[in-house]
């Protein structure tokens, strides 16, 4: 789990609950080109796959990871958009 | 009297529609029920032989075959273009103005590719999803002298999820062969963190690009083409250099449905139940093929394996019976061959529950796929196999 002493305002949820890898990353990336930068996006995923390949692409885009939390079923990620 | 609306004369849409006169033949005959194909060109296309125009010798004319003559003699066959879906009258109009009512309605309205969504795609950029853009390439090959090749993907979903992989395999494969490979590098870049969305498809390719010396570059979504640099740019903000731009382009469901609240914006991808191919929250409205949104792969093999379910699931409501057990659901069934170059091939087979184990590649695939492909006509929109 990532930690943040920040407190942060979502702006858009993807719930992805039930696509399967690499659905969750791409709904993602379709997001963060619709978002403008300092927009917070939070992801519901149930793929186990999300938790190593939406972090990945994160840090590799330059974006900001500002949580990762498991859920009941599915993990929730939190990417604010830097640039 | 129940009247079957079959939207798309595609591989789902033909297959279903023949499935469905042979199970329905007592009720067409007499009058109890009716199957209708509309279709915008009256035309059925083989669209994986596009890549064949630009890697094999293949010839447009022969991907294409008047649709009539592919279905049985008791569907019948609409041209037109079905611009509006108004679910609660169970009616379809047309753009010419026909209103076409229906019982049980199909959805296999295909995709469409866009790529004009990127800027200066039309001008740099190949690609293979059409016979007029897949002879365009072939030229391009054709002239190309060495330099760096670069195949891309512009966004998922995309139709026939191996296709780039295969392309790029087989432009290594021709380069080596014109002596043309030493003054080449090639790039081939991925939208997620590996070669192939499937884990097991990916690792037998990631060795396959090494060895042929072939560049993977993994998270590299292509967003901008610059011309005046021959650069195209990542969503992650990386630059490529290229000398051939073969490119993938942004693909999308069909408008009409987005316009008819049935798919949503901006994907247009129905929503599709894995299983009973329902749409929604519909009883009599299916989907299959490229229009779903289901997580597998866009490819005519998945209609293939899909249609025998919605023709099942139809002809059981029109004759008020149980389901038969073997086609009662879709497991996610999909079967293909994956070219590899220097005349070899493989096979990915795989389901919802059980992921492709594709086997060493050998010529027999390679040539599995050619024999598949000649004889599709006879065989697949039939119902053959």
């Amino acid at each position: 789990m990532t930690e943040t002493s920040t407190p942060y305002a979502i702006t858009r949820t993807i719930d992805a609950r039930g696509s399967f890898c690499p659905g969750p990353l791409m709904e993602l990336i379709r997001a963060i080109r619709e978002a403008s930068v300092g927009d917070v996006l939070a992801v519901y995923s149930s793929d186990k796959g999300s938790k190593v390949d939406i972090p990945k692409w994160v840090e590799k885009a330059g974006h900001r990871l500002i949580a990762l939390e498991t859920r009941d079923g599915y993990d929730e990620l939190v990417v604010e958009k830097l640039r | 009297m129940q009247r079957i609306l079959i939207l798309g004369g595609g591989v789902g849409g033909t297959l279903t529609a023949n499935l469905l006169a042979r199970k329905l033949h007592r009720e067409i005959r007499r009058g109890d029920a009716t199957v209708t194909v509309v279709d915008v060109t009256g035309r059925h296309t083989y669209q994986p032989g596009f890549m064949y125009i630009a890697m094999g010798g293949e010839r447009a004319e022969k991907l294409t075959r008047s649709e009539r003559g592919l279905l049985d003699s008791r569907v019948q066959l609409v041209i037109g273009e079905a611009v509006k879906i108004d679910e609660s009258e169970q009616l379809v109009e047309l753009a010419d103005g026909q209103r076409l009512a229906y019982d049980q309605l199909v959805l296999a309205t295909g995709s469409r590719i866009l790529p004009e969504a990127i800027e200066h795609f039309d001008t740099e950029a190949h690609h293979f999803y059409s016979a007029k853009a897949a002879a365009k390439l072939r030229k391009a090959l054709d002239g190309f002298k060495g330099g760096k090749v670069v195949v891309g993907i512009a966004s998922m979903p995309y139709k026939c999820p191996p296709a780039p992989l295969e392309v790029i395999f087989l432009i290594e494969s021709e380069l080596r062969e014109r002596g043309l490979r030493e003054k080449s590098d090639i790039h081939y870049c991925s939208p997620i963190g590996r070669a192939f969305t499937i884990e097991s498809v990916s690792e037998m390719a990631t060795p396959i690009l090494e060895d042929k010396g072939i560049e993977l570059h993994t998270f590299f979504n292509v967003e901008t083409i610059d011309p005046g640099r021959k650069v195209i740019g990542s969503l992650e903000g990386e630059e490529l250099e290229y000398d051939l731009l073969v490119l993938v382009p942004p693909h999308k469901g069909q408008q009409f449905l987005m316009d008819s609240g049935i798919a949503p914006a901006p994907g247009g991808w129905l929503p599709t139940d894995r299983h009973t191919l329902l749409v929604g929250e519909s009883k009599n409205v299916y989907a299959l093929g490229d229009a779903t949104d289901l997580p597998l792969s866009k490819a005519g093999s998945t209609a293939h394996f899909e249609a025998p379910v919605v023709a099942e699931r139809i002809a059981a409501a029109v004759q008020r019976r149980d389901l038969s057990k073997k086609h009662a659901e879709y497991e996610g069934k999909v079967m293909c061959f994956f070219e590899i170059g220097d005349g070899k091939g493989t096979l990915l087979q795989f389901d919802y529950d059980h992921p492709p184990k594709p086997p060493k590649p050998n010529q027999l695939w390679h040539l599995g796929k050619i024999v598949f492909n000649k004889t599709y006509w006879h065989t697949v929109p039939k119902g053959r196999v």
